[in-house]
């Protein structure tokens, strides 16, 4: 499968994606350039992790009007897969590609820990390596990771199943202690109605090595690649 | 020559009361105009001030910085750059440096950290390395003290919100808390970048002709006299009127200068390139010329700026941050310039390299200075400053209110001290910092060191940051060499070798002898210390004048350790990791309570430190390098504050689930130094039973003693003094900070 990594001023994970991709999984993974239109023949577009344009207005609001993301929501209005990383969530939330926002952790600060999440639908493009139910554990670091969306909107979202990914506890219960920074209904990531496009907080480039924090975050990157077969 | 540099219209007048509202002496006045021939402009004024202040000049500390040793099989590229960089294999080099930020973070705490950080970052990248790991030595006043909090907020914030935004991981760090810090905190960021040797940058100016580039952020007002006024003088009642000469970061700015930067380097159209920070435009331009012995001429009115009508003063003066000088190679700076500009950067050309050895401004075409290059390098002052040692030790330092001296049990002493603030786990501090972004960390904060692989290769390096202000403040020269001790302590107990240092000396007023001698005989300590272990002390940085009304901080020496490895994947982790395992203790000396956190917390009257053998020290740090490459342990972790029981309990907590310790009831008997104490060089580590014998001779003729196994049960058991829960330790050191500086959860 061909992969091309989006690049934004102050993207930081860009390269962690590029080398998890290509160094460690094998895959035909490009770099893709912030102010070029085109996506290069990349069958899966990844937006990365990061501050991109220093995310000092809001995170993802300057990005979203990058002239590649033209290019990317016509991708995505086509089918393509797109996968948003962190930074690359909150650009795909403030582009209207996903629904619901990103706002500041409810503890205020900045957190880099390991958290555990279920996979609650493994009939998806991004999960079907994972069976449903399994627990994933990877790295979250983000300042502005506390999902919420409409009431009505997040019942749409439980119905339809769009909901990839929430933070649980050992015991494997989304606990309001397991949830790192106050998400509605524990949710780590969202797909969109299609189930084309997919956005997560955690980091699952930074999950695929056993000496570098486990190789969890792979299920992720398979079920993606194993869809082109 | 040219004609005298003209005053401006508007300019103060130049005499000896502008010069010591500089911050120069009056001799040091008289030699300016001795140097120059004449009376200086005010332009000139404000550039010598900056020049011959103590943060630029090192005028008090140049004499004894001279010993220390600098020299070593991996020390690659000359002194007088803008960091110092070691061989570490396959043909990679690290680029490492410390540097304080001290009295901005204390004025204004987040944008005094945070650029900390940029500017360390951009001594590393200027060598033509991509900064790969920060660390950060942090030393706060007492947690109870009322501004306490708001200063660990700010400044674990600014590195924070500046580390995790330029995408660089802060992968270790130590923090302190002590009454010694109440008035003036410490903040000494390091950072370690990696580069092919053959990309190694210089700083050194060639060929006369060469087109001088500004790139970067545009220059504004900000930090101003941040050099002169506010690093090199004492804090008194009025230092608050000195926020602004505290400079704001822009970390997004410095990520895409970064990327610009490594981008430019690889054209090969650079000659030099430096950092533009203390004293800005000045320093980087009248350096670069220096170390060339060639001349430089700047034409103000091309830099660009964020507002208009500075005076040329304010654009030699200003520290604004993100800025680089490049002199680039004749008629390839367009191509630069390209680079630069796809990274939305300015890059202008702002002068150009001469052959007369001057340093000439003009504006709007006038020349407003016009100095030797050399009269604001290397003629700077050089003092051989008195030194005399104190009345009494302390004397010269803030007052250290003691505890009530109690004796409590040592379970409750167990107890006490896990929680204590200088003991308690710093996961409330890391949990802030990205740790992990460029896809290196093999060990994080909250081991003895940090571990980073190299891409590409088997190799890996260690990295750990330590001071211990307490030893130093009893006896500031042992007091050093325990600090290099327990920094090469921490990157072998890891399994890396020691390599190389780099370190930050705090201290007080240097024209205080009492305070001078602190300085003399620590270096004194370091240079001993460095020597034993072959580890050279390749780049630092002096940190005076830090005092609040006329009280100095505990003397405290920062030492950034950097180890290597052949293979990382021998890398050995602080904890126990298998039940029956041995559990064997190896020290260089008797373990004493003098300088410890048990004395701190309990008033024990502190004594004197015990002389330190640096043979058997330098014979720990082998063994345990040993033991790695020979995977001969399960774990390896340094004795430091608490002493062996805290090291017991902290090698119990296994992340995935806690284990236990048994120990021999002899192994303590009762003897709260044996349980307690610090004063020793001592590792706990674990071990198949099988491999004691080795490990026996590994170590000779250190003794190694073995001193109980590894429980599977959770329970820290030492001998018939400590029965204690493990999760509840953990309970209890792990919510010891959050429960004092506010819950993240």
């Amino acid at each position: 499968m061909k992969w091309g990594v989006v690049r934004f001023p102050g993207s930081l994970d860009d390269g962690d994606a590029l080398w998890a991709l290509r160094d460690v999984l094998g895959q035909e993974a490009f770099p893709l350039w912030h102010k070029d239109e085109t996506l290069g023949g990349a069958e899966c577009v990844v937006l990365p992790g990061g501050f991109s344009y220093g995310d000092y207005l809001r995170c993802g609001a300057i990005a979203r009007f990058s002239p590649i993301m033209k290019s990317v929501a016509r991708f995505a209005a086509d089918g393509g897969l797109v996968l948003g990383i962190c930074n690359g969530f909150q650009i795909l939330c403030e582009a209207h590609l996903l629904p619901g926002a990103l706002t500041r952790n409810r503890s205020l600060a900045f957190i880099c820990d390991f958290v555990n999440l279920r996979v609650e639908n493994a009939a998806t493009p991004f999960t079907r390596a994972a069976r449903a139910g399994a627990v994933l554990r990877m790295p979250i670091k983000h300042g502005e990771g506390c999902y919420v969306a409409p009431e009505d909107e997040l019942r749409q979202l439980e119905e339809r199943g769009q909901i990839l990914l929430r933070y649980i506890d050992e015991n494997g219960e989304a606990t309001d202690a397991a949830n790192p920074n106050g998400s509605m209904r524990s949710i780590a990531g969202v797909a969109n109605e299609r189930f084309n496009v997919f956005g997560l907080m955690p980091h699952p480039e930074h999950a695929v090595e056993a000496t570098l924090g486990g190789i969890a975050g792979r299920k992720i990157f398979e079920s993606i690649a194993g869809v082109a077969r | 020559m040219s004609a005298a540099p003209i005053a401006l219209p508007g300019e103060p007048r130049v005499d000896l009361a502008a010069a010591r509202a500089h911050g120069l002496s009056d001799a040091e006045f008289a030699a300016i105009e001795r140097l120059l021939g004449r009376t200086p402009t005010f332009t000139e004024l404000g550039v010598f001030s900056v020049m011959w202040s103590e943060h630029c000049s090192y005028k008090s500390s140049r004499k004894h910085l001279k010993t220390l040793p600098r020299e070593g099989a991996s020390v690659v590229g000359g002194p007088g750059e803008n960091a110092g960089a070691i061989d570490v294999g396959d043909g990679w080099v690290a680029v490492f440096k410390i540097e304080s930020h001290n009295h901005p973070s204390y004025v204004e705490p987040y944008q005094g950290a945070a650029t900390g950080v940029g500017g360390i970052l951009r001594d590393i990248f200027t060598m033509g390395a991509r900064p790969i790991a920060s660390m950060d030595s942090l030393k706060f006043g007492a947690l109870d003290h009322p501004r306490t909090r708001y200063l660990v907020n700010g400044v674990v914030g600014g590195i924070g919100g500046y580390g995790n935004c330029v995408g660089v991981p802060t992968v270790a760090g130590e923090v302190m808390f002590d009454p010694g810090y109440n008035g003036n905190i410490l903040v000494n960021a390091f950072a370690l970048g990696l580069a092919r040797r053959e990309d190694l940058q210089s700083a050194r100016a060639h060929g006369v002709g060469n087109p001088v580039l500004y790139v970067g952020s545009a220059t504004g007002r900000d930090g101003i006299h941040g050099a002169s006024l506010l690093a090199s003088a004492e804090f008194d009642a009025a230092s608050e009127a000195k926020r602004p000469t505290v400079q704001v970061g822009d970390p997004f700015t410095e990520k895409l200068l970064i990327e610009a930067c490594l981008e430019a380097i690889k054209t090969g159209a650079i000659a030099a390139i430096q950092d533009m920070g203390a004293a800005g435009l000045t320093s980087s331009s009248s350096e670069m010329a220096g170390r060339g012995g060639l001349g430089v001429e700047l034409d103000l009115e091309r830099v660009p700026l964020r507002e208009a009508n500075l005076t040329p003063y304010e654009i030699l003066l200003s520290e604004s941050q993100e800025r680089m000088l490049i002199v680039a190679e004749q008629g390839r700076e367009a191509e630069l310039a390209a680079v630069f500009e796809r990274w939305d950067l300015h890059a202008v050309v702002i002068g150009k390299i001469t052959g007369d050895g001057r340093w000439r401004a003009r504006f709007k075409g006038d020349v407003v200075a016009d100095i030797p290059v050399a009269a604001i390098s290397d003629d700077a002052p050089v003092y051989d400053r008195p030194a005399a040692p104190p009345s009494a030790p302390g004397a010269a330092t803030i007052p250290r209110p003691a505890a009530p001296a109690i004796r409590p049990a040592p379970a409750a002493a167990l107890r006490a001290l896990i929680a204590s603030p200088n003991v308690a786990s710093r996961r409330w501090v890391f949990r802030q910092y990205d740790s992990l972004v460029l896809s290196n960390t093999v060990a994080g904060p909250g081991g003895d060191a940090a571990v980073l692989r190299i891409k590409g290769s088997r190799r890996g390096l260690a990295l750990k940051v330590d001071s211990n202000p307490r030893a130093c403040a009893i006896d500031p020269y042992l007091g050093a060499i325990a600090t290099v001790c327990e920094a090469a302590r921490n990157v072998a107990c890891v399994g890396a070798r020691p390599a190389a240092i780099t370190n930050c000396l705090n201290y007080g007023n240097p024209e205080r002898p009492e305070i001078m001698w602190q300085f003399v005989r620590g270096v004194a300590g370091l240079r001993d210390a460095a020597l034993a272990f072959a580890t050279p002390v390749i780049s630092g940085n002096v940190s005076f004048y830090n005092e609040t009304e006329g009280r100095a901080i505990p003397p405290t020496p920062t030492i950034a350790m950097v180890g290597t490895f052949a293979d990382v994947s021998l890398n050995v982790k602080h904890y126990f990791s298998f039940p029956g395992d041995a559990i064997l203790i190896v020290r260089t000396a008797a373990p004493a309570l003098a300088a410890s956190e048990y004395a701190d917390l309990f008033g024990v009257a502190s004594g004197q430190l015990a002389p330190i053998d640096l043979a058997r020290e330098r014979r720990l740090i082998d063994g345990l390098v040993e033991c790695a490459q020979r995977r001969l342990v399960r774990s390896a972790h340094d004795v430091s504050e608490g002493g062996m029981a805290v090291a017991l309990a902290e090698a119990c907590c296994n992340p995935t689930a806690p284990f236990g310790a048994a120990i021999d009831p002899d192994a303590t008997d009762g003897d709260v130094a044996a349980l307690f104490g610090e004063g020793a060089s001592s590792v706990i580590l674990s071990a198949p039973a099988e491999n004691v014998e080795v490990l026996r001779e590994v170590f000779a003729p250190l003794e190694v003693r073995e001193i109980g196994r590894v429980s599977a049960a959770p329970r820290l058991v030492i001998g018939r003094d400590i029965d204690e829960d493990v999760a509840a330790l953990q309970r209890l050191y792990e919510d010891a900070l959050p429960g004092r500086l506010g819950r993240h959860d």
